[in-house]
């Protein structure tokens, strides 16, 4: 097709471009301002550099908490990923199980964060929730709020429950637009269950779980509201995440510039992390 | 390879069929000799691959049994039965490299490395594709990608029966003429039973030894390429088979003579018709004469179509298509004669025949 220039076009992104600065650009571009001025209050602000990026990246305090994010967020891959694909593959192809299934799964993604958060907490509690009661009648010593294991094995668990779900529909997309002959071929070739998943379901689901594991990995990295409300970020910090530790410096102790600085560095974290997987898991498209 | 027998094979999707139009094969019984070549031709929705599947152990018939060489084999899977199925829309393992596609199949079996890689380069050679045998198949052409399908169900020489279910859609029309001769002589070399799909009759007449005519879930008629044009033995597989298809008119017998309209045409034989059957007389477009003799016609146009001449005319009110000729003079006032060997008659849609 001959491509033509048509000036005219850039009115059509204009409202989009008008959206983006007042949603994201303008306030990325507020936190930056704050990112290099400090202030102790009434509107005074005084230059400060790079002064809050010093601190932030010499700070112990942040190191942690990054490291938190990142185990975080290794665990809930390592989970989440194969579990999802499994309950795809078993999932009913079509009749009435499918409808079933898909509400089914469905039903997590549809909560809201705070609640999710909220439905753990009680649910885990020793003294009235259904699983820290009967663990407890078990025989075994749970507490979330006492112990930093059983912290993290609450707050996991409930991601796995709150976000497999993505996974599982995802990859069901991908299984279901793969044509019967692809089975039928592999059949008379004589492929093991094992080579059915491996050359055909597997390729064929990549590009969906290409998306599953960015989505993932960025939500899992930028977790904040259901540790929030289950642990605090307790006990100690243990459970004291990026978002958790921003906040608390932003809203909690009013170090707006570091807060700031935090901010800026936490998301080009994400952004670089998020291109050094996009570049992995494309790459092998590349070569022929 | 091996003979196979279809015993009263019906099959339908639904769970209970109630009528025989709830069934997609309504009754095949049949079989077919070890080392043929089968067409499979007909229409589309006629069932071709159903049967197709229930011959490789894709779907299980709602009735009767299939045997490979006297064995019943209703109740095995596709791995079982040995055989090699080619699909109309190529399949290929993306992420395989072209050489490793043509040895899954193998190396599934568990054949010896060596074996595997004879046999592999033996097969690129054969689909001329040796020189993109360590490329990933992804990147091929829709007709690179189907060389692979057939390579991968021809490399397995021990196969009972190798299945083509219309494999030559997706190629393009001179890479079909080479790969169907490829076929054929393939199929020479090693002799296996052979089964191919399709709805276009040129590809099923010069491909196989024998072409199995299929209408609304039957065989109407297996026969040689010769035999389906001479006597086709539906007034479907007339129609169906050449270009124009069979002249067919409703007709009444008479002892053995044959009415059309105010017509008479003599026979040497006397039909065996019985009273209140559908009566029709065939016979192919070839086999008219337009002359000054014989029965009166009114042309109604003439097509040109290189070498010969389609004239469509009108014969005691019913049209008929006749093919003459380019130097055929047409005359004013054109008669045509019928050429008595190539008469069929009809009742209800079934060829009666000489002897019956």
């Amino acid at each position: 097709m001959e491509k033509t220039w048509n000036n005219k076009a850039w009115f059509l992104v204009l409202p989009v471009l008008l959206l983006v600065a007042f949603s994201a650009v303008i306030p990325l571009m507020t936190v930056v301002n704050y990112s290099v001025q400090d202030t102790f209050g009434n509107n005074e602000f005084f230059w400060a550099g790079t002064d809050w990026f010093d601190e932030i990246l010499h700070s112990a305090r942040f190191w942690e908490a990054l490291q938190r994010n990142l185990v975080f967020s290794f665990i809930i891959l390592a989970l989440e990923i194969p579990l999802g694909i499994f309950i795809a593959l078993n999932m009913p192809k079509k009749g009435l199980g499918v409808p079933i299934c898909l509400v089914l799964m469905a039903l997590p993604l549809l909560i809201p964060w705070n609640v999710v958060g909220t439905i753990w907490q009680v649910f885990g509690r020793v003294d009235i929730g259904l699983l820290g009661h009967t663990l407890a009648a078990l025989g075994i010593d749970y507490n979330y709020v006492r112990d930093p294991l059983d912290a993290w094995i609450t707050v996991v668990v409930m991601d796995v429950w709150h976000w497999t779900s993505l996974v599982v529909l995802l990859c069901y997309a991908g299984l279901v637009s793969i044509p019967d002959a692809y089975y039928q071929a592999a059949k008379i070739d004589g492929a093991s269950r094992w080579s059915v998943f491996r050359y055909i379901q597997l390729p064929k689901m990549k590009r969906v779980l290409l998306i599953a594991v960015l989505l993932r990995f960025m939500d899992s990295f930028m977790i904040y509201t259901e540790p929030f409300v289950v642990t605090g970020g307790g006990p100690g910090n243990s459970t004291t995440f990026l978002s958790i530790d921003l906040v608390k410096t932003a809203v909690g102790q009013f170090d707006l510039g570091p807060a700031a600085a935090m901010s800026i560095v936490y998301f080009l974290i994400i952004l670089l992390l998020s291109w050094i997987f996009y570049t992995v898991m494309t790459s092998h498209d590349a070569d022929a | 390879m091996a003979r196979i027998t279809l015993d009263h094979i019906r099959h339908a999707y639904g769970p209970n069929p109630t009528s025989d139009a709830a069934y997609a094969l309504r009754e095949v019984d049949h079989e077919w000799a070890d080392g043929g070549a089968y067409a499979l031709l007909g229409p589309s929705g006629c069932g071709k691959t159903t049967l197709l599947n229930i011959i490789s152990g894709l779907l299980l018939p709602s009735h009767g049994r299939i045997l490979f060489d006297g064995n019943d084999v209703t109740n095995l899977s596709t791995q079982e039965r040995n055989i090699a199925q080619v699909f109309q829309f190529p399949v290929i393992y993306d992420t395989m490299t072209v050489y490793d596609n043509l040895a899954f199949p193998l190396r599934n079996r568990g054949i010896a490395e060596a074996d595997v890689d004879r046999r592999v380069r033996e097969m690129l050679e054969i689909i001329d594709l040796s020189d993109w045998s360590k490329r990933r198949a992804r990147r091929l052409t829709a007709d690179q990608k189907q060389k692979i399908s057939l390579g991968r169900g021809l490399v397995r020489n021990d196969v009972n029966a190798i299945l083509f279910d219309e494999p030559l859609t997706v190629i393009d029309p001179h890479m079909k003429w080479v790969l169907r001769s490829q076929l054929k002589r393939l199929h020479k070399q090693f002799g296996f039973t052979m089964v191919y799909v399709t709805h276009d009759q040129t590809e099923a007449l010069t491909f196989a030894d024998k072409v199995v005519v299929m209408y609304e879930g039957q065989i109407v008629q297996i026969g040689t390429p010769a035999e389906l044009f001479e006597r086709p033995s539906h007034t479907f597989v007339g129609y169906f088979i050449g270009s124009p298809g069979m002249n067919v008119m409703p007709a009444q017998i008479d002892g053995s003579a044959i009415r059309l309209g105010n017509e008479t045409i003599a026979l040497d034989y006397a039909p065996n018709v019985a009273a209140g059957d559908k009566v029709e007389l065939g016979i192919r477009p070839e086999f008219i004469r337009i002359g000054r003799e014989g029965m009166p016609v009114t042309i109604a146009r003439v097509e040109d179509i290189g070498r010969r001449k389609i004239v469509r005319a009108s014969l005691a009110g019913q049209p008929i298509a006749i093919v003459a000729s380019e130097d055929t003079e047409l005359p004013a006032e054109p008669r045509v004669r019928f050429d008595p060997l190539a008469l069929n008659i009809y009742a209800n849609s079934w060829r009666v025949g000489r002897e019956a």
